[in-house]
């Protein structure tokens, strides 16, 4: 269905090709998931399908890519529109319509199909996605997961053969990216329908794959196997694979169940070895010169170093220490926004060295709740307490990023935060090693750009950081880096409040997670405790090993070393 | 399906015109009732229903400025009844002929009055029509040829919100940094920020209009294409050509038949253009013969008051100086009437999806 004989791809300007070598075949009617670390040249791939990479992006592509036949070196993407689809990151750049129905009519009208069956496609659509209730609805009024299966079916009523997703879910709370999932997998299931996916979060999409293709690093030839044998070389894998590598099991098993059924001898074996001790709080955990998960990273992530006498360091010592004993309180907060209440009666301590992640599904007031904490909104009811400075990195890091070139941006946060001037950047250097001052900060990668607004904030030495979805387009290596400094932080006593979708996250990094549910607080506890119970914010460990109470690979490691 | 959105669009023009026909406050009362009572009757629950109340306050504000301006800068109108005398502001030789303060007659005040009511009431019709159809829908009905320009404007429609969202999340942003985030500057320093995110999201959502099949033509033999070129521009040059002659004072011959000739090669230019699109539309509106009622029951106000305005001047202007109480002419008043048509024709039907509506 979908043929690359040979391709390789040059965008103008640049010395090497960004993907080459490429030569495979996505037969009719396979779910085809492609992985990879970020910038390997996976939606470049993915560009070439629907022809938009050379015929939009520029560049010039060697080899021959054909879609159900048609070649895309002759066809334009516009020729192609009938036989692939494609689905983006972010739902809102591809709508160009302002309801529902439109939005699933359009691609179809481009095609100049009849009325008729303009009309009977739109109706089977609607049913098929479960979207029949919102037809009318403004598409902005939806929800994440709901505009993402609104983008799905936009592509789907022209029938395509194929379809194209990158990083579909990579947005969305594990519940809505299980509803987009169910859907990719009924249309696999009962049309036939061809798919080529790239996703970070292979917890999430590895069992629903026939074949996954590997880009293990840039410029590499890519390898298609069965997700098994793939897994078991690749250098970004799930938590379950990486349990079954640390256990041996051969076949690799990709899914909670099949390595549950597995997992007897292990949870046996990780009984006897730390029998009376379930699990004990996190700090144990933290105090490790480095987490074990990382060292199996193709690219070891930086290490932060020693926490030896730093310039900064010792600067944030020298301040008095706050005289408040928590971080932050929180006392009866409510929040009405758009009268909309956002929170409600909120109480929380949050104390120095905790990490804390705030879960909950999309709109359940994460967010709100970040946003009082720093002072952005102002509390209806009720009273937040900061024990000092707060520094918050909002979900796009990128808009607290104005300048042209790192060092001008570092410049300007000494000043606002009345630092001394350099104190930005030794904390660039320390967290970024290799960045040259004169980058423009629209030129790094995702985690990088993260990384810079975090250093522009702690420049203001905040006693309270908080997070808003950190990990959004992180791979794992990025992931595992992030985490690694995050922890050094909270060890030198910064507070850590993180608000996040990722549950692997939370289980690697927090102390502490409380869960939201339409702005209430309904669960606050023990990492372990709270997500133990929970069927969606349980990780994949904890969930093979239950009803042992394990969250991460590197615990699992530790007690059997 | 509602009803076409052009008879709406037509029959909120026609009232407006009618309402330049008039000062009679009467009249223009009448009229505003009756564009009221049918946008009440016949407006979906579709967020862009709500604007009509914004153009019910957009008409006061007009009406409420033009009464300052005529208190506080006087009219030409000569009055003899005095309400109240201001303190006259003594202005230098060079402002001759403007008066701050002065003299506040009655006559001055009602003239204002029926002057910015016939202001606000055109503003009102034009909110009915707003509220009554969806804009966008409007522009899905353009003939073929214009389909791209249409999209280009749907597009831009639902950038503003974005926009406006972006300009906030950045001023947020700009908080966090303890930088200036009111005033020019800050709005400045956003500025270009948000201009970048325009840009991207365009190019992102151009790609995806591109894989989407936007675009595709049918393939037209160069001789037609050649003619809609030569017809279209042609056409468009007499239209410039027909204007110019009617208003000049020597074109009179000449003016409108090439305007009339310039108009029906730049039509059959479109119709021939539309060949190219491919496109079919989803549901489309249709032109039926309450879309017919509904226009036609606009047209017979607007043509009914300008005969009227031109029959019985005095009844449609009532007089400032003297004073006079307006009456209200029965004839015109009842052709006004007529505008109430669409309320028994078209009430919007609820469609079993949106009764439901989750709040």
């Amino acid at each position: 269905m979908i043929r690359f004989e040979n391709v390789s791809v040059t965008y103008d300007g640049a010395p090497e090709p960004t993907i080459q070598g490429v030569d495979f075949e996505v037969p009719e009617g396979e779910l085809v998931l492609l992985v990879g670390p970020s910038g390997v040249g996976k939606s470049t791939l993915l560009g070439a399908v629907s022809g938009l990479v050379p015929h939009f992006t520029g560049g010039t592509l060697r080899g021959r890519v054909t879609v159900a036949g048609r070649d895309t070196r002759t066809h334009k993407p516009r020729e192609l529109a009938d036989v692939v689809g494609t689905v983006g990151q972010d739902p809102l750049s591809h709508f160009v319509t302002d309801t529902v129905e439109d939005e699933l009519a359009y691609g179809m009208e481009s095609l100049g199909l009849a009325p008729e069956v303009m009309r009977r496609r739109v109706e089977e659509t609607l049913d098929l996605l479960g979207l029949a209730d919102l037809r009318d609805r403004p598409l902005a009024t939806l929800s994440g997961g709901q505009q993402q299966r609104v983008a799905i079916g936009s592509v789907l009523t022209p029938h395509p053969s194929a379809l194209v997703l990158d990083e579909p879910t990579s947005a969305l709370d594990p519940a809505a990216a299980e509803e987009v999932l169910a859907v990719l997998q009924r249309l696999v299931h009962d049309l036939g329908t061809t798919v080529l996916m790239a996703e970070h979060r292979l917890e999430r999409v590895i069992q629903y794959a026939d074949q996954v293709l590997m880009l293990p690093s840039p410029g590499a030839a890519p390898v298609l196997g069965t997700p098994a044998e793939i897994m078991a070389v690749s250098p970004v894998y799930p938590p379950v694979v990486d349990l079954g590598r640390l256990a041996a099991w051969s076949p690799l098993p990709l899914t909670v169940r099949d390595a549950r059924r597995r997992a007897a001898d292990l949870r046996q074996q990780l009984e006897q070895r730390d029998g009376n001790a379930p699990l004990k709080g996190r700090g144990e955990l933290r105090d490790q010169p480095q987490t074990t998960r990382t060292r199996h990273h193709t690219t070891p992530p930086t290490p932060l170093g020693e926490p030896t006498p730093r310039r900064w360091f010792q600067r944030r010592r020298a301040t008095p220490t706050p005289e408040s004993l928590y971080a932050a309180e929180v006392k009866a907060l409510s929040v009405t926004r758009d009268h909309i209440q956002a929170l409600s009666s909120i109480n929380l301590t949050i104390t120095p060295g905790e990490t804390v992640a705030v879960m909950g599904r999309n709109g359940a007031g994460k967010s709100t709740l970040l946003n009082t904490l720093v002072g952005l909104i102002n509390p209806t009811s009720g009273k937040v307490t900061p024990g000092g400075a707060v520094g918050l990195v909002p979900q796009e890091p990128r808009d607290l990023l104005y300048a042209d070139t790192v060092a001008a941006e570092c410049t300007t946060a000494d000043a606002e935060a009345s630092a001394a001037p350099g104190t930005c950047r030794a904390l660039v250097s320390e967290l970024l090693p290799d960045i040259a001052d004169d980058t423009h900060p629209r030129d790094l990668s995702e985690g990088q750009r993260l990384t810079l607004a975090l250093a522009i904030v702690l420049t203001a030495r905040p006693s309270l950081l908080l997070l808003d979805e950190p990990t959004r387009g992180l791979d794992y290596a990025a992931k595992a880096r992030l985490v690694t400094l995050l922890r050094d932080l909270a060890a030198r006593g910064h507070a850590i409040v993180l608000a996040t979708h990722d549950v692997e996250l939370a289980a690697e990094l927090a102390d502490r997670v409380i869960l939201l549910a339409e702005g209430e607080v309904i669960a606050d506890g023990p990492t372990a405790d709270v997500v133990v119970s929970s069927p969606s914010f349980a990780p994949q460990v904890t969930k093979i090993l239950a009803p042992q109470k394990w969250l991460t690979v590197a615990q699992v490691r530790q007690a059997l070393s | 399906m509602g009803l076409h959105p052009g008879a709406w669009w037509l029959w909120s023009l026609s009232l407006g015109t009618a309402a330049t026909r008039t000062t009679n406050p009467l009249l223009l009362a009448l009229l505003i009732a009756t564009s009221a009572y049918v946008v009440v009757t016949c407006r979906s629950d579709a967020p862009w229903a709500r604007s009509y109340t914004a153009f019910v306050k957009l008409a006061l504000a007009v009406l409420l400025i033009r009464l300052v301006f005529a208190v506080a800068l006087g009219s030409p109108i000569p009055g003899t009844h005095v309400i109240v005398t201001l303190p006259e502001i003594p202005l230098p030789d060079w402002a001759q002929g403007i008066r701050l303060g002065g003299k506040v007659t009655a006559e001055t005040l009602v003239y204002a009055l029926y002057d910015g009511l016939r202001l606000a009431t055109l503003l009102i019709c034009v909110g009915a029509a707003n509220s009554l159809a969806n804009p966008t829908r409007l522009l899905k009905s353009l003939p073929g040829a214009l389909y791209e320009m249409g999209v280009a404007v749907v597009v831009a429609l639902t950038y503003a919100p974005h926009l406006i969202a972006d300009v906030q999340r950045l001023r947020a942003a700009r908080r966090l940094r303890g930088r200036p985030h009111t005033g020019i500057r800050g709005l400045l320093h956003v500025g270009l920020p948000v201009l970048e995110g325009a840009l991207e999201r365009s190019v992102a959502l151009a790609a995806s209009m591109d894989a989407r099949g936007y675009g595709r033509t049918a393939d037209v033999p160069p001789r037609v294409r050649r003619t809609t070129t030569a017809l279209t521009l042609g056409g468009l040059l007499g239209v410039c050509a027909g204007t110019y002659g009617l208003l000049t004072a020597e074109g009179g011959t000449y003016g409108l038949p090439v305007l009339l000739i310039g108009l029906a090669a730049a039509l059959a230019g479109l119709r021939l253009g539309g060949r190219r699109a491919l496109r079919t539309r989803y549901r489309p509106d249709r032109w039926d013969a309450r879309a017919w009622l509904v226009a036609a029951s606009g047209a017979a106000v607007a043509a009914l008051l300008t005969l009227a305005a031109d029959r019985d001047p005095a009844a449609l202007h009532p007089g400032v100086v003297p004073l006079v109480a307006p009456t209200l002419p029965l004839w015109p008043a009842a052709a006004v009437l007529l505008g109430l048509l669409p309320a028994f024709l078209a009430p919007a039907p609820r469609s079993p999806a949106t009764r439901k509506e989750p709040s």
